[in-house]
């Protein structure tokens, strides 16, 4: 801080200040500096062994039979369906909330502002509601997990190429739109989750909070090549992402339609929340835990930096809690409530001790 | 030379800006003058397609905007308004380097970092390039910002008021960066501001704006009359010779 007054009381045609970079070369990029570049390899080598060993964990442990066997590898295998569902969905909320932050300009709000979970637990608690408790093993498979996603796409794609396109042309009144929208149909939820038989209601609960056990692994085989086309595209615009970051204004200015940007990428988390969200159901604070303690992590404007660390810290956190409550404490399906509680704990704690977003 | 025909714009039922027509030659410095709500930024943002036009043209170097692409146009006109707030933490010298983007499209080459430390020079910030925005003064992240158009090597560059929030000693000292953009440099600058003072010192044309018209252009000479002033502002002025030309005087 002494600098900063020193030079500006040194009057305004001072001598140029003395170089402070005469010791290293003048160079732009993503790092402001060599440390700052060993910090963030030191950064992915350690989320990359926690998640090693979280999956290591989630695979062997307690695994009674023995290795080389042929019960030994069914057990692995069935664990193993566990880890992919756990790296898609990691995956699907680092990639789209990172992307939705930066098309949006707010790194406080999450792609569920845009109604997905709302229409999520519609969709669940209609079924229920009109078709009993026999509909949710009717809603299952292929074709009804399609019809889901595609509502989702289609509801969000609507919102904001109406929204963002139209006269109004804000970003805001968007976002506006999808809250009251989102809380209408949540509205709607619970109206029909109160006049329901308790046992159906007690069946549908188990669905509303996001959990691995959810996941129907027949459709992994459809989602993995969606979500791995869709995150190739983001990792290919990653670059006008961080032009996009910058705002409207000086995105237009760089010679890119800041507005089409928005708009693309919108329809790219929507892809990647529909796939997440139809897989195991509403985890989106994971999304911003993920995110928001990427940005603090890696300290740089770079998406191609930042995507990577995001997607690991996904999947580090969601294995860890998944290996713990599942082969530890054998309390499968709270994995949500503690992330949510550790997760807002870390949260809260990075944020305290860095001072800034 | 940037040309506008007829161009208008309109803000609901009651609001209209234009129709405007008037010419900025190649070279020196332009300031856009006038009241609040003349219509001097809409006007500006306009030639910077940061806004679209309702009805006439605007042609920069005899392209019409509209019909050219907007990544070309990025080589030729800058623009920078009076709001940035990022949601990216950037050090100076990334934020500049962001200026190269319609030539390299974020990748950075050796040429590109070449123009970065020049526009960085230019601007004296050579000590503070490695520092974060949130790091610097109010006057020196102004300088940051037009850095990043200097570095876009731009013919025109256009400011939407870059001495507002700078205090006198930081608004002198920005007016002769911009002064010596046009003279060492060669751009053609296109200043909004305020102070008629600032723009008299330091313009070669000025282009007074009144109710969404344009009411007067002309050099500083011929503006600074207290029946010119009077009639742009709707306030009364006296005129006075300072040591460095006229003064206009109404407070």
């Amino acid at each position: 801080m002494p600098d900063v007054l020193k030079t500006s009381s040194a009057g305004p045609d001072s001598a140029q200040a003395p170089a402070s970079t005469a010791d290293r070369p003048r160079q732009s990029g993503p790092f402001t500096d060599s440390r700052h570049r060993t910090r963030y390899i030191l950064l992915v080598a350690v989320l990359v062994l926690v998640s090693a060993g979280s999956t290591l964990g989630i695979l062997l442990w307690d695994n009674k039979a023995a290795p080389g066997t042929r019960a030994f590898e069914l057990i692995v295998g069935m664990r193993m369906d566990a880890l992919v569902v756990i790296a898609v969905v990691a995956f699907c909320q680092a990639f789209a909330t990172v992307s939705f932050q930066t098309a949006t300009g707010n790194r406080i709000i999450t792609p569920s502002i845009m109604g997905f979970e709302a229409l999520y637990t519609v969709i669940q608690t209609a079924t229920v509601f009109f078709l009993g408790a026999a509909g949710l093993t009717l809603f299952a498979g292929g074709a009804q997990f399609f019809l889901q996603a595609g509502a989702m796409v289609l509801f969000a794609t609507a919102l904001y190429t109406w929204l963002l396109s139209g006269r109004l042309g804000s970003i805001h009144i968007m976002l506006l739109v999808g809250v009251v929208i989102g809380g209408g149909l949540g509205s709607l939820s619970s109206f029909m989750q109160r006049i329901m038989d308790p046992n159906e209601f007690d069946l549908l609960t188990a669905r509303l909070f996001g959990n691995i056990g959810n996941a129907d692994t027949a459709n992994l085989k459809y989602v993995i090549p969606i979500v791995a086309v869709t995150g190739l595209v983001i990792w290919l615009r990653a670059r006008r992402m961080n032009l996009v970051a910058l705002g409207a204004d000086v995105t237009n200015n760089l010679g890119l339609n800041h507005k089409r940007e928005v708009m693309v990428s919108l329809f790219l988390v929507s892809v990647l929340m529909s796939m997440t969200t139809s897989l195991i159901g509403p985890m989106t604070f994971l999304g911003f835990l993920v995110a928001t303690l990427a940005y603090s992590a890696t300290d740089t404007y770079d998406h191609r930096l930042v995507l990577p660390v995001a997607f690991l810290i996904g999947y580090a956190i969601l294995s860890t809690a998944y290996f713990v409550l599942r082969h530890v404490f054998y309390a499968q399906g709270a994995v949500t409530v503690i992330i949510e509680l550790v997760g807002g704990l870390v949260f809260l704690f990075v944020i305290m001790r860095k001072g800034r977003l | 030379m940037i040309t506008l025909e007829n161009v208008s714009k309109t803000y609901g039922a009651e609001t209209t800006i234009g129709p405007v027509s008037f010419e900025i030659p190649a070279g020196g410095v332009t300031a856009l003058v006038g009241p609040n709500g003349a219509g001097k930024s809409t006007v500006l943002t306009m030639m910077g397609r940061l806004q679209e036009v309702d009805s006439g043209t605007i042609t920069v170097n005899g392209r019409d905007i509209t019909g050219t692409s907007s990544r070309e146009l990025a080589k030729t006109l800058a623009i920078l308004r009076q709001e940035n707030h990022f949601i990216t933490r950037l050090t100076v010298r990334q934020l500049v380097g962001f200026g190269r983007y319609p030539y390299s499209r974020g990748r950075i080459t050796v040429e590109d970092e070449k123009y970065i430390s020049e526009a960085i020079d230019f601007l004296n910030l050579t000590a503070y390039e490695n520092r974060y925005l949130d790091q610097l003064s109010g006057g020196q992240r102004q300088r940051a910002y037009v850095a990043m158009v200097l570095a876009q090597d731009t013919d025109y560059v256009l400011l939407d008021e870059p001495l507002n929030n700078l205090d006198m000693q930081h608004s002198v000292q920005m007016m002769k960066q911009l002064r010596r953009t046009a003279d060492v440099l060669g751009r053609t600058v296109v200043i909004v501001m305020h102070d008629i003072n600032f723009a008299a010192a330091y313009a070669d044309q000025i282009v007074a704006m009144n109710d969404g018209r344009v009411s007067t252009v002309g050099t500083p000479a011929e503006i600074m009359r207290p029946d010119v002033l009077q009639g742009i502002f709707h306030t009364p002025f006296e005129v006075v010779d300072g040591p460095a030309g006229p003064l206009a005087v109404y407070y």
